[in-house]
């Protein structure tokens, strides 16, 4: 009987840090956790209310800041369900196929996480610029790449292309072909079994990825800087007018434009935080 | 219907899966693809249901070319091993499924496909789980509701991949148990695959042996496990012990028996291999010296036979024996006891490479 009382006593002492530790770890996450995301994060809010309610919806009766807004939105809804479309394509791809060039796929879908947004835009200008490739081309026949609205929408593609596929790939993988292949041996058509086997199976992990997609295609700021040109109320996004106005000393308006998108990510995290809820719930039973 | 497949060829880049393979298949016959891992068996069963291309030849279903036909048209019930339920319905909307996608034309009311669709669960008495998910059930329910998805499109033909192979001993059983008499009672032409030899035997009205991508052997349970045809079909098959041994004057001296050999090889002469069933061998304790020295090394008397391990006294490896229970107390054997040791009948083959 001693014995396994003696071994018991050691696994607590080996499993558990003595409370002043733990303590002290703790406060330290929490401090560090205040210090570098909550504290800024309600120094936004703050400077954007500093001069009360009616100058922050001052900030919004401007053109330029509704110009912002519109161009923001407008991104967002071409870029993020694109990347919905080829990521769902692309990990359909890798995840359930066999062939020639996966691993350069894969290795293509990371890039834009590794490259440097800077540098994602500046390779469209010199693709799509008047001294590019197709610049001269792009010229005489007036389609205006650079400095407009595809360029902004092709810059934050390139940014957000990995968030949808990167969800998907291991989702897919782990679930494998055979529910496809029970569906198309029932009799079912390509398309039958895309819609009602294979989209329910990565439905939350999709939503998931969509959402990741869409908070950094609104948020977006290093690629669309360097194709955007700084064009007011044609060519600047959000997180650009934030700059500008914030250059011009125009804090209380550069801060209650930088709310709206502190918002956007704060109901992310909400959605975030429900859609892993229900991805659980549903794990637990499918 | 019947299934007749010939000269199937299936290459997987430089590696050959299948080679010309054929092989017929009766009319609600119950047929055993058995083999080894890697032998092509499973590899054959989705080539009959298409969810492979062979490289080259054909596969009949009821005298039609069925790799002309579309997998929809094909009419074809695939069971799969780890049961591919689909996890985001319900067990009523799996076994529903194949009728739901058919196309408009031919696609029953949704009455009459919740009526069939719980005809079907009371068939593999599942009725009670209607409403419930696959992950609620366990292997051996998942399993029948694989069945019963699969017999939803009226299949003209059953395909099983390993179907009992993820459950436990004793579910097993029972499910074979219970396919079989289904099988009786529906007479569909069906093919299971499986790498277990017992399971093969018992349930099959044929069995098919494969290994290394060919076909070994054809034959009745009874056949396949009393004659068989090579030495991969002998080894494969049952327990065996294996012997080096020579011909003499047509026959092989194995294990202190002389056995006759099958002509082919009578005149060959020279080094053979035997196989002994340990149930075939013959263990002596008495004053009599009849066949080789050996001694006791290791009993296990639990179960209906008792199993003993042997070495020879001139060397090789361990033999093992087996016993009925009545027997083994005449015997009185103790581990470290020398005996004797004869086989009483053996397979001889040409000393090939298996």
């Amino acid at each position: 009987m001693a014995a396994p009382a003696a071994a018991d006593a050691k696994n607590r002492l080996a499993a558990q840090e003595p409370l002043w530790l733990r303590l002290l770890l703790t406060a330290l996450a929490i401090g560090f956790l205040i210090l570098i995301v909550a504290l800024p994060l309600a120094a936004v809010f703050g400077e954007a209310f500093r001069q009360g309610v009616g100058a922050y919806f001052a900030s919004f009766d401007d053109v330029d800041v509704l110009s912002a807004i519109e161009l923001t939105l407008l991104v967002a809804a071409i870029a993020v369900p694109v990347n919905t479309i080829f990521g769902v394509i692309g990990s359909w791809a890798i995840a359930k196929f066999e062939f020639v060039g996966k691993s350069l796929l894969v290795t293509l879908i990371d890039l834009p996480f590794s490259v440097s947004p800077v540098v994602a835009g500046l390779v469209y200008v010199l693709v799509f610029g008047v001294h590019g490739w197709f610049g001269p081309w792009l010229v005489a026949n007036d389609i205006q790449i650079i400095f407009a609205v595809p360029g902004l929408v092709l810059a934050t593609m390139f940014v957000t292309f990995p968030f949808v596929a990167r969800e998907l790939i291991p989702l897919m993988e782990e679930q494998g072909n055979e529910e496809e292949e029970a569906a198309i041996s029932l009799g079912a058509s390509g398309w039958q079994t895309f819609w009602r086997v294979t989209l329910p199976n990565i439905k939350w992990g999709l939503l998931y990825g969509v959402l990741l997609c869409n908070a950094r295609a609104m948020g977006e700021f290093g690629a669309v800087s360097v194709v955007s040109g700084h064009i007011r109320g044609e060519t600047n996004t959000m997180p650009l007018y934030v700059e500008i106005l914030y250059n011009e000393y125009n804090f209380v308006a550069a801060f209650a434009v930088a709310s709206l998108l502190a918002m956007l990510a704060l109901v992310t995290l909400v959605l975030k935080k429900i859609i892993e809820w229900r991805f659980g719930g549903s794990s637990a039973i499918g | 219907m019947d299934i007749e497949i010939n000269n199937i060829t299936k290459r997987f880049g430089g590696f050959v899966a299948l080679n010309d393979v054929s092989l017929t298949v009766h009319p609600g016959e119950l047929v055993a693809l058995l083999g080894p891992s890697g032998s092509g068996k499973t590899t054959l069963l989705r080539i009959i249901a298409g969810l492979e291309q062979a490289t080259s030849g054909t596969v009949l279903f009821g005298g039609e070319n069925a790799l002309a036909r579309s997998i929809r048209q094909r009419r074809v019930g695939f069971v799969f091993q780890h049961y591919a339920l689909f996890r985001h319905m319900t067990v009523l909307e799996n076994v529903a499924f194949g009728l739901r996608v058919k196309p408009r034309d031919q696609r029953p009311k949704d009455g009459e496909i919740r009526e069939r669709v719980m005809r079907l669960l009371t068939l593999v008495q599942l009725d009670h789980f209607a409403k419930r998910y696959p992950a609620q059930l366990s292997g051996g329910q998942r399993q029948r509701v694989a069945l019963a998805r699969a017999l939803a499109i009226e299949p003209a033909v059953l395909l099983l991949d390993e179907p009992f192979g993820a459950l436990d001993a004793k579910v097993r059983k029972e499910l074979r148990r219970w396919l079989r008499s289904l099988h009786d009672e529906m007479q569909l032409t069906s093919l299971f695959v499986t790498h277990d030899q017992e399971e093969a035997l018992e349930l099959a009205d044929r069995v098919v042996l494969m290994n290394n991508s060919v076909i070994e052997q054809v034959g009745s349970p009874q056949d396949v496990y009393d004659h068989p045809a090579s030495s991969f079909a002998y080894q494969f098959l049952g327990n065996v012990n294996r012997f080096d041994c020579r011909i003499e004057d047509g026959k092989a001296h194995v294990c202190g028996g002389d056995i006759a050999v099958p002509p082919p090889l009578v005149n060959g002469g020279g080094p053979a291999i035997a196989y002994v069933r340990p149930h075939d061998l013959e263990i002596f304790t008495g004053p009599v010296m009849v066949g080789e020295p050996a001694v006791v090394r290791y009993l296990s008397a639990a179960g209906p036979v008792a199993k003993i391990e042997l070495s020879l006294d001139h060397g090789g490896s361990l033999v093992e024996a087996e016993v009925g229970r009545a027997e083994l107390h005449a015997l009185d054997l103790k581990i470290g006891q020398p005996v004797f040791l004869r086989a009483r009948k053996a397979r001889v083959f040409a000393n090939a490479v298996h």
